[in-house]
């Protein structure tokens, strides 16, 4: 059971790079590149979990203690997350010019670069 | 390569990543395991920076190099896409847009309370990031797309008059300067890259954390502008960008 | 005893990639509103400034390393919640090259027509940002953000000329292919931060010590290798890298090759000889790194030399020699590092000066297509000596600084491997200096038989479709684009001829694999200090074999430029070798969803052979 969590963000990783191998658009190409990334914050957020635990944030009510999730996992998900953002906004522009300069979004049928 | 023999390939290779990865996950501590040995002396190190967001102390300060890369990436990634989506050779930028069609009135309603409120929450979310959950980006995120509410109820054109752009343009890149900056001043004033320059302050109260709250902001104005530029190019590229008659 | 660093020069690391960061700011900021020749100016003072605080920065390194707690968070008892940036003098020597190159690129580009408001300026800087902070950082996570800053900068420069159907489609595959690996390299460091609860280098090093060479290490050192390998362009990861640098404008292209694919090769064995030394059995990963540097030599040689675009034959050619870097590195020992690193040195003087060559070509003649261009460079002045020069130095023609660390290398791998490993060195210096000697020959010279009417669409990118990059085709060749390329190649020819080179990178080599002082000195304990070792230079035996590789290449270029008349019995040897030819090139489809399929059996691949070796 507590392997479960693990190969949820295994799965995600590999039935996004699937959708990619299948794709027939490039729009559906580059979102499948976010769902195998969002793999990547659910093995991160998994990692960081403690049975029990509250969130890493202190206050009046809440005195600081170790008895925490992992804070470190949740900065590097913040961190991952603006690159999948930005990269998806960069991808997306060139997906635009590709539509314009070949006229079609399937990758079957760019043949511009060969050999 | 043909689909099929694609796929194949895939798969083959596919179960070969996955059985790395299992064998790996069966290695790993317990899910939910209280093995965090950086969380401890991330904890330890928060609190001695009167920081009470462990996660905003993390980010701004003792991980803060990573944050400005980040920052980096989306001043860079805002760059090129807005240098991929400028108008090409045979394109030209049209100044009018087309009027949106009819909206109903109580979206336009929606819209109008809504807007207000999400840029004080955004605010609210920039300004409180080294107290509560939340921060420069996530503020910033609230921000840039608080405006288009506007665009939402169907005037692209009142959200073209609230947001001129070459500020926004500028407004990202200072905020990135500014983070960069910070991290400089810390060389001069604390004899560390992105050391601390403020003093710490009580625990939990609004000036507190040192340099942490002045990060947020920093990004809180990088990232709203940084998403108002980015939406506006591609929002351009669907409604000002036109392929000129060919003569 | 902890050498005692000087302050002062703790500052020059965070400071070689925050200045080019704020220029970036600056020029995004008033980009519109500046003059052109401003805007070269203070991105071309920028890259010097950087190389200038990359010299400084190697000039405290040279006797260890230069440690810097970014935030002040200097370890106590070995332990922080800090980043450390540690400059060791290899890794400051690439960001060194890093800046000269950029350098070269930019002054290059002032010609370049089209800036898009500084846009081109400011994603350069940032680039050289990004390669800079790569090769400093002595953290993992830190690693991959800056290695996501190196590759969202570079799909846009990539697809930076938007009106190109080819550069738009190139960018897109690069991104994607390059994005994934990134993942996998995240979900390796998610990996190592469950088992162990650190991104450090030197900390996690220190908390894997002692460990059983397990299946969960076998599995995130191929994980975090992934993202590094991808940008390496090792087969089979290498897809993305000919349509990419076929297609990106030319100052881009010369910094692809000459030092960014270098940098995978850097992360790659950074992070097995600090972190993965002490755990991971040497030999199966040296065997690991024989075998796939030997094939991505051959694939990418062979893929070289059926280039008709001179571009793609120039970016195979790149990918030829990360092979051949893969060989020397994958040796872990210092003799192959300095043999490897004095190859990265020449080979990007000798390559970004060929790009750069390339971009001159297209901007005179309009056209990179070898065919098409035959005989179209007969009145041209100084290009026809430069470029078949450039090709033989290519194949390792003594003195060049390449050809002396392809000596150090092959007396490396030939310990390390046999001497199988030195015939694979000569025979892919010899194809890919060939295929840049026939390339020039036909251009400037016109030798060879002239071509017929253009060939009917086939299997293959021609080069006639390129679109220059000034505005109007240049008469003569401006003093910009001249001097760069003079530069570069003196450069490459200095390595091999200053006295004291040798040693100095032999220093430099046996620091970077000694991953246990780079432990010691990060965390502040003491650092005992590797054991010398002889530094080699030219040897006899090493001049020889490099005359040989440059004779091979003059005699493959001369036989493919006069095939019709080798003898009938040479030409139905070669016969057989046509449908292999066929085979691989198909391989090269430019589809997206092939390039990750590959992207997956390499992973798969990788891990298997290292299971293999080390359970």
């Amino acid at each position: 059971m507590t392997l479960y969590v693990y190969l949820v963000a295994g799965w995600l990783l590999l039935v996004g790079s699937l959708g990619i191998v299948r794709s027939r658009d490039l729009v559906h190409t580059v979102v499948c590149l976010s769902v195998a990334q969002s793999g990547t914050y659910v093995l991160l957020i998994a990692v960081g979990y403690q049975r029990g635990a509250t969130a890493p944030v202190f206050g009046s009510t809440t005195p600081p203690s170790e008895n925490v999730v992992d804070p470190v996992v949740q900065a590097m998900t913040l961190t991952d997350i603006v690159v999948s953002a930005t990269v998806t906004a960069l991808l997306l522009a060139l997906v635009i010019q590709i539509a314009k300069r070949h006229g079609t979004l399937d990758p079957d049928h760019l043949s511009s670069l060969k050999g | 390569m043909s689909r099929p023999a694609r796929l194949v390939l895939f798969l083959v290779a596919a179960a070969g990543v996955a059985a790395l990865l299992v064998v790996a996950f069966l290695d790993l501590p317990p899910f939910g395991s209280p093995f965090h040995p950086y969380r401890d002396r991330a904890v330890a190190a928060a609190v001695a920076h009167a920081t009470a967001n462990v996660v905003g102390s993390v980010t701004f300060d003792q991980r803060g190099l990573d944050t400005l890369v980040e920052e980096t990436i989306l001043l860079g990634s805002v760059a090129g896409a807005a240098a991929l989506l400028r108008p090409s050779k045979e394109e030209r930028e049209n100044t009018t847009v087309p009027e949106g069609g009819r909206v109903l009135e109580a979206t336009k309603l929606t819209g109008y309370l809504l807007l207000p409120v999400t840029l004080l929450v955004g605010i609210d979310v920039v300004v409180h990031g080294h107290l509560t959950p939340g921060g420069g980006f996530q503020g910033g995120v609230l921000l840039g797309t608080a405006v288009h509410l506007l665009y939402l109820t169907g005037h692209y054109r009142a959200l073209d008059r609230v947001r001129p752009l070459p500020v926004f343009d500028s407004g990202e890149a200072l905020g990135a300067a500014a983070f960069a900056a910070l991290g400089i001043a810390g060389i001069i004033a604390a004899g560390a890259f992105l050391g601390n320059i403020l003093p710490f302050g009580t625990f939990g109260e609004l000036l507190s954390a040192g340099t942490v709250p002045v990060f947020n902001i920093a990004v809180g104005v990088e990232v709203a502008s940084g998403v108002i530029v980015l939406l506006a190019k591609f929002l351009e590229q669907a409604l000002r960008v036109q392929r000129e008659a060919v003569s | 005893m902890v050498p005692s660093a000087d302050p002062a020069a703790t500052h020059l690391a965070p400071l070689a990639f925050t200045v080019p960061i704020i220029v970036a700011c600056l020029l995004l900021a008033l980009g519109r509103r500046l003059p052109r020749w401003a805007v070269d100016g203070l991105a071309t003072t920028t890259a010097a400034a950087v190389a200038g605080i990359d010299v400084l920065l190697l000039m405290a390194a040279r006797d260890g390393r230069v440690v810097t707690w970014a935030g002040g968070w200097t370890p106590v008892d070995g332990t922080t919640v800090g980043i450390a940036l540690v400059a060791d003098p290899l890794g400051v020597g690439a960001a060194l090259i890093a800046a000269i190159l950029m350098l070269c690129a930019l002054v290059f580009s002032w010609r370049y027509f089209d800036s898009a408001e500084a846009h081109l300026h400011a994603l350069m800087l940032l680039f050289l940002a990004g390669m800079t902070g790569f090769v400093l950082t002595g953290d993992l996570f830190n690693m991959f953000v800056f290695f996501e800053l190196m590759g969202a900068v570079a799909y846009a420069l990539t697809g930076f000329k938007i009106e190109d159907p080819t550069s738009v489609h190139g960018a897109l595959s690069f991104g994607v292919v390059n994005s994934l690996g990134a993942y996998l390299t995240l979900c390796g460091i998610g990996i190592l931060y469950a088992r162990t609860g650190e991104l450090g280098l030197a900390q996690l090093a220190v908390a894997l010590r002692g460990n059983p060479p397990e299946a969960l290490l076998v599995t995130a050192f191929v994980l975090v290798l992934t993202g590094w390998l991808v940008k390496a362009a090792m087969v089979p990861f290498h897809f993305w890298t000919a349509d990419a640098e076929a297609v990106a404008p030319t100052p881009v292209c010369l910094l692809f090759s000459g030092i960014m694919v270098a940098l995978g090769v850097y992360g790659t064995f950074r992070v097995y000889h600090v972190v993965f030394a002490p755990v991971l059995p040497a030999p199966g990963v040296q065997c690991l790194f024989l075998v796939f540097g030997a094939v991505t030599a051959v694939v990418g040689a062979v893929m070289c030399f059926a280039q008709r675009h001179l571009k793609r034959l120039l970016a195979y050619s790149t990918i030829a020699h990360v092979g051949l870097f893969l060989l020397a590195f994958g040796t872990l020992d210092a003799a192959g590092t300095e043999g490897g690193a004095l190859y990265v040195a020449g080979h990007a003087g000798i390559k970004s000066a060929l790009f750069l060559m390339s971009g001159v070509i297209l901007n005179r003649y309009g056209s990179v297509d070898e065919i098409d261009l035959h005989g179209r460079g007969r009145h041209a002045v100084l290009l026809p000596w430069l470029m078949p020069l450039a090709g033989l130095a290519l194949a390792g023609l003594p003195p060049f600084g390449l050809g002396m660390g392809k000596a150090v290398a092959e007396e490396a791998v030939a310990t390390a491997g046999g001497w199988w490993a030195v015939a694979v060195f000569v025979l892919v210096s010899a194809a890919t200096g060939g295929a840049v000697i026939r390339a020039a020959l036909r251009i400037y010279r016109g030798t060879g038989r002239a071509p017929e009417a253009s060939p009917p669409g086939t299997e293959e990118t021609s080069g006639t479709d390129e679109e220059a990059e000034v505005s109007g085709l240049l008469q003569r060749v401006p003093l910009t684009m001249l001097v760069p390329i003079v530069v570069l190649l003196l450069g490459a020819l200095a390595l091999g001829v200053v006295p004291g080179v040798s040693e100095a990178f032999h220093a430099a080599a046996s620091r970077f694999t000694d991953g246990a002082g780079y432990v010691a000195r990060t965390l502040g304990a003491p650092a005992p200090l590797p054991a010398p070792t002889a530094p080699s230079g030219w040897t006899l035996s090493g001049v020889a074999l490099s005359l040989l590789s440059s004779a091979m290449a003059l005699a493959f270029a001369l036989a493919a430029l006069h095939h019709d008349r080798l003898p009938a019995t040479l030409r139905a040897a070669a016969r057989p070798v046509a449908p292999v030819l066929r085979g691989v090139r198909a391989l090269h489809s430019g589809h997206v969803g092939d390039y990750v399929a590959w992207l997956f059996v390499g992973v798969a691949v990788l891990g298997a052979f290292l299971a293999a070796g080390a359970l």
